[in-house]
């Protein structure tokens, strides 16, 4: 690694001292107020009755030494469960062995608990560590009043408070009650732990919920049971947000093993309880077979005029046009591109498709003398409480939401429509009841990536250099209502931002959208935005390099350039930290031997890069493709800068190798078709998803460790394993791939 | 309804259920094991794999009529301690992530380790290419196996 530049070491400085005067001043640096949950932290102790000491509302330490420790965050196969309790178990000195982690439900003593936008770590990072602190300090100052000895003469180790000189030990259990009794210290009086120092922080550690996965134990929120439990279905239009005209309830109340059948009215919000027809019957199996008899007519409303062939004919009839919005404008690209450069022109697009998170979405409910308690698989508990809320109209404080683990979230589990659905059929039923979604509601009532069109135009001068970048973003958006007057919302993750890569690079630029209105439900997909823009740009970017005849890698340093951190536009905008960037880059190429290897026809070298979710990435792939057209990704190489600490290096491991794969599957395998308004594909013989066989034979992670700030890595680690095999795939065989899923594009060479 | 006497993990369960009762719901909402998991209805993504004679069958596929005397293992009972080589070597290469399918993986790979103590990474994909992993543990579930591998060779050995 290159030696820290003289911004860095003064940034390094600024980090140690903002930790000794509390951390939390460095996450306030970059993250909005609202994310830091630093006032929590200063709030009164919760002294337990029961001897155990409660410094916060995250630790407990019982009598006889017992740990446990709350996850606020929920675990959706993240590994936030593991590596937050480790950030406190490090500053707190206790044996990892003594520890239990308990699932905290949703309760604002936590503070924010969504786990979203790869947020969980750097948003809870520094106070965890202070939580932790906080509470050894008070340990170790009961123990020094035990002794009457100073506490700077005590150490805490291994769940005890120790004193060397008097070898003298009282264990952590042992000190609980005194350790309650005394005040919470001031911020100021608590010392972090130097990093050099950690033990725990930085090794791997199995995830605390392994035991109970491999046994096959209840965990997840369809493994939900309770006594007289009720078992429910909700049939929705397939055209999305259609209305119930009429059902035959009498038939299928008849039938063996159901209890109920009803028509919930629903509304029109697309993220809240849209209309239906509830099943509720003595099994899952009772409900599903009940359901196969039911028959529904629908209003299907003007959605069913809508189709993916009809909105890629309205986007190419736009291409050339004006987009509707302009991004970005800099310097006179129009004028560029009829001058003597060299023009390359590309059309990009992919298709709109699912989280399928494989739990079905689920969602067991229990509405009991006016007040709900809930159990749910969800990403984002708040929303399903306020949902909930605001739908039944019941106050907030009348429902109790537990968080189970999650059979994967992907971004869906943000979004409460499951939530509201069991809570709305709980209501009428007079027992706990479990809604579980089939796979084909799950596939075809998901809140989707959005599909997207790009009309890419690039200019190159006489010395192969990019001096001009243009793009006609052609995305889609839903009505809404702004200040009472129509307007379109585009999908999330389907905006473009000016500062987009390169945006801000080259010196004439032209970031265009034009959004399609549509009624299809979009919602975050893992690396929002970037999943695909990362795919269309850093595709483009390699044609440019080609047709300017220069090394890939070369070519993008160059377009990097010199700037140290180019700063955001606007308000909004987010700096670029390039020198972080170009190091992930080089250290990527380094590895993977870049331009030192020589390879056959057939198999290649292909790079990208892409900053998102406050991490640097660099990839490179390399890939095999038979002369039939079959693609093999042989090693992919990662190169990641997510600042100072690695918090768990076997979940980190695993959520980059989990990256690469799973942007592979999307690049490979999935597309949704929609017609007359609705999803064409109902289960995986239909979606296909990535198998073992097509999984990667290596991949291999670095984590570059830099002074900076520590960020999550749920997300950022995605976003350039699709260029990067797209750009291996030119390199091997010439052929561009232009069109998502890759299954798409003829392999086969000669 | 009709009655039928499942024997599940070396015990027998007598239970009603209609005879088109996949024995997937049999087993999660009547019997309360719910480590085999629901996640397609179809056989297509394998998280319902439980070994039925001894052999990976999916439970979602598998009406309840249709078991008969045939003896179905689940991942509750594939090791009395939860300690078969594939559930310690999960646990020491950290393969979940989710865990929400790894019950299945375990249970396919477990009969490929019956018939190949030794696979290749070729056997493993052939055997386990019927088992989605959505959070895409491929690489570790392939270590896993392998690792599963040889502690069941070197428990051979000090048997031995």
């Amino acid at each position: 690694m290159n030696e820290p530049t003289p911004i860095d070491a003064g940034r390094r400085d600024f980090l140690r001292k903002s930790a000794i005067a509390g951390g939390g001043l460095v996450l306030g640096c970059y993250l909005k107020a609202a994310d830091s949950a630093v006032p929590r932290v200063a709030k009164p102790s919760a002294i337990a009755t029961n001897g155990e000491f409660r410094p916060n509302a995250f630790i407990r330490i019982a009598p006889n030494g017992a740990v446990t420790l709350i996850s606020k965050q929920p675990e959706i196969g993240q590994g936030i469960k593991t590596s937050l309790p480790m950030v406190i178990a490090e500053e707190l000195e206790v044996d990892w062995r003594d520890v239990t982690v308990v699932q905290g439900d949703l309760d604002p003593a936590y503070g924010s608990q969504g786990a979203g936008g790869s947020r969980s770590t750097p948003t809870n990072y520094e106070e965890f560590h202070r939580l932790g602190a906080t509470a050894r300090t008070m340990l170790v100052e009961a123990a020094a009043l035990t002794w009457k000895v100073p506490a700077a003469e005590c150490v805490a180790e291994g769940s005890a408070v120790h004193h060397p000189r008097l070898k003298r030990k009282l264990g952590y259990g042992q000190l609980a009650v005194k350790a309650s009794a005394l005040p919470v210290p001031a911020v100021e009086a608590v010392r972090l732990k130097d990093p050099k120092d950690y033990k725990l922080l930085g090794t791997r550690v199995g995830g605390v919920d392994n035991p109970a996965v491999v046994a096959g134990k209840p965990l997840f929120g369809i493994d939900v049971k309770l006594p007289g439990l009720l078992y429910a279905v909700y049939e929705k239009c397939p055209a999305f947000a259609g209305k119930v005209v009429s059902a035959n309830l009498a038939e299928v109340k008849a039938l063996p093993g159901v209890r109920d059948a009803f028509v919930i009215e629903g509304g029109t919000d697309l993220r809240g309880l849209l209309p239906g027809v509830a099943i509720v019957a003595d099994s899952t199996w009772a409900a599903f077979s009940a359901r196969r008899r039911l028959k529904v007519v629908w209003d299907e409303g003007k959605v069913a005029g809508e189709s993916w062939d009809g909105f890629a004919a309205k986007a190419r009839a736009i291409a050339g046009q004006p987009g509707a919005e302009v991004l970005r404008k800099d310097g006179d690209v129009a004028a560029v591109l009829v001058g003597p450069v060299q023009t390359v022109a590309a059309a990009y697009r992919y298709p709109f498709i699912s989280h399928a998170s494989i739990e079905p979405q689920n969602c067991t409910a229990w509405f009991r003398d006016g007040k709900l308690e809930l159990w749910a698989p969800t990403q984002n508990p708040e929303t399903g409480q306020k949902l909930v809320a605001e739908t039944l109209g019941l106050p907030k404080e009348n429902i109790t939401l537990h968080i189970t683990r999650s059979g994967g979230g992907f971004g869906r589990r943000l979004i409460a429509d499951y939530i509201v659905e069991a809570a709305a059929i709980a209501r009428r039923v007079a027992a706990p009841v479990k809604l579980t979604w089939s796979r084909e509601d799950d596939l075809r009532h998901d809140h989707f990536r959005a599909g997207g069109f790009h009309f890419l135009r690039g200019g190159l001068d006489a010395k192969g250099r990019l001096v001009a970048w243009h793009d006609h973003f052609v995305t889609f958006a839903n009505p809404i209502l702004k200040d009472g007057q129509p307007a379109l919302q585009p999908g999330s993750g389907a905006s473009l931002s000016g500062d987009e890569f390169p945006g801000r690079w080259v010196q004439n630029c032209l970031l265009e959208q034009t959004p399609l209105e549509c009624g299809i439900p979009m919602g975050p997909w893992r690396a929002p935005g970037s999943n695909v823009f990362a795919w269309v740009f850093h595709s483009f970017i390699d044609e440019l390099a080609y047709a300017a005849g220069r090394d890939p890698l070369e070519f993008r340093l160059e377009i990097l350039g010199d700037r140290d951190v180019v700063p955001g536009t606007g308000d909004k905008g987010t700096p670029y930290d390039v020198s972080r960037m170009k190091r992930v880059l080089r250290y990527a190429a380094e590895q993977a031997g870049w331009g030192r290897k020589t390879f056959p026809r057939g198999q290649g070298q292909g790079i990208a890069f892409h900053f998102s979710h406050r991490g640097y990435i660099a990839q490179i792939a390399e890939v095999t493709v038979s002369r039939e057209g079959a693609l093999k990704v042989d090693r992919v190489v990662v190169a990641t800068d997510i600042g100072a600490q690695i918090v768990n290096l076997s979940g980190a491991e695993n959520q980059v190798q989990g990256s690469v794969v799973d942007g592979l599957g999307t690049l490979l395998f999935q597309e949704l078709n929609i017609e007359r308004g609705r999803v064409v594909q109902g289960n995986f013989d239909e979606y296909p998803m990535i198998r073992i066989p097509d999984a990667p034979t290596r991949i291999e992670v670095h984590f570059l460790k830099t002074d900076y700030p520590v960020t999550g890595l749920g997300e950022p680690a995605l976003p350039p394993l699709a260029p990067a095999v797209c750009n291996a795939v030119f390199a091997a065989i010439g052929k561009r791939v232009r069109q998502l899923p890759l299954a798409r594009t003829d392999l086969r060479w000669s | 309804m009709s009655q039928y006497t499942l024997n599940i993990n070396g015990k027998p369960h007598t239970v009603d259920a209609a005879p088109d009762t996949p024995l997937l719901w049999v087993l999660r909402d009547t019997l309360n094991l719910v480590g085999t998991k629901f996640g397609c209805g179809v056989g297509q993504c394998g998280a319902c794999t439980v070994h039925l004679g001894g052999t990976p069958a999916r439970a979602c596929q598998t009406p309840v009529s249709e078991v008969g005397r045939r003896p179905v293992t689940t991942i509750e009972g594939l090791d009395p301690k939860a300690a078969h080589p594939l559930q310690r070597a999960w646990q020491e290469l950290d393969v979940p992530q989710c865990g929400y399918c790894q019950a299945g993986q375990i249970m396919t790979a477990a009969a490929l380790l019956k018939s190949k103590p030794r696979p290749s990474d070729a056997d493993i994909d052939d055997a386990l290419a019927g088992n989605l992993c959505r959070c895409g543990t491929y690489l570790r579930i392939r270590a896993g196996i392998h690792r599963a591998a040889e502690l069941a060779d070197s428990k051979k050995k000090s048997a031995a």
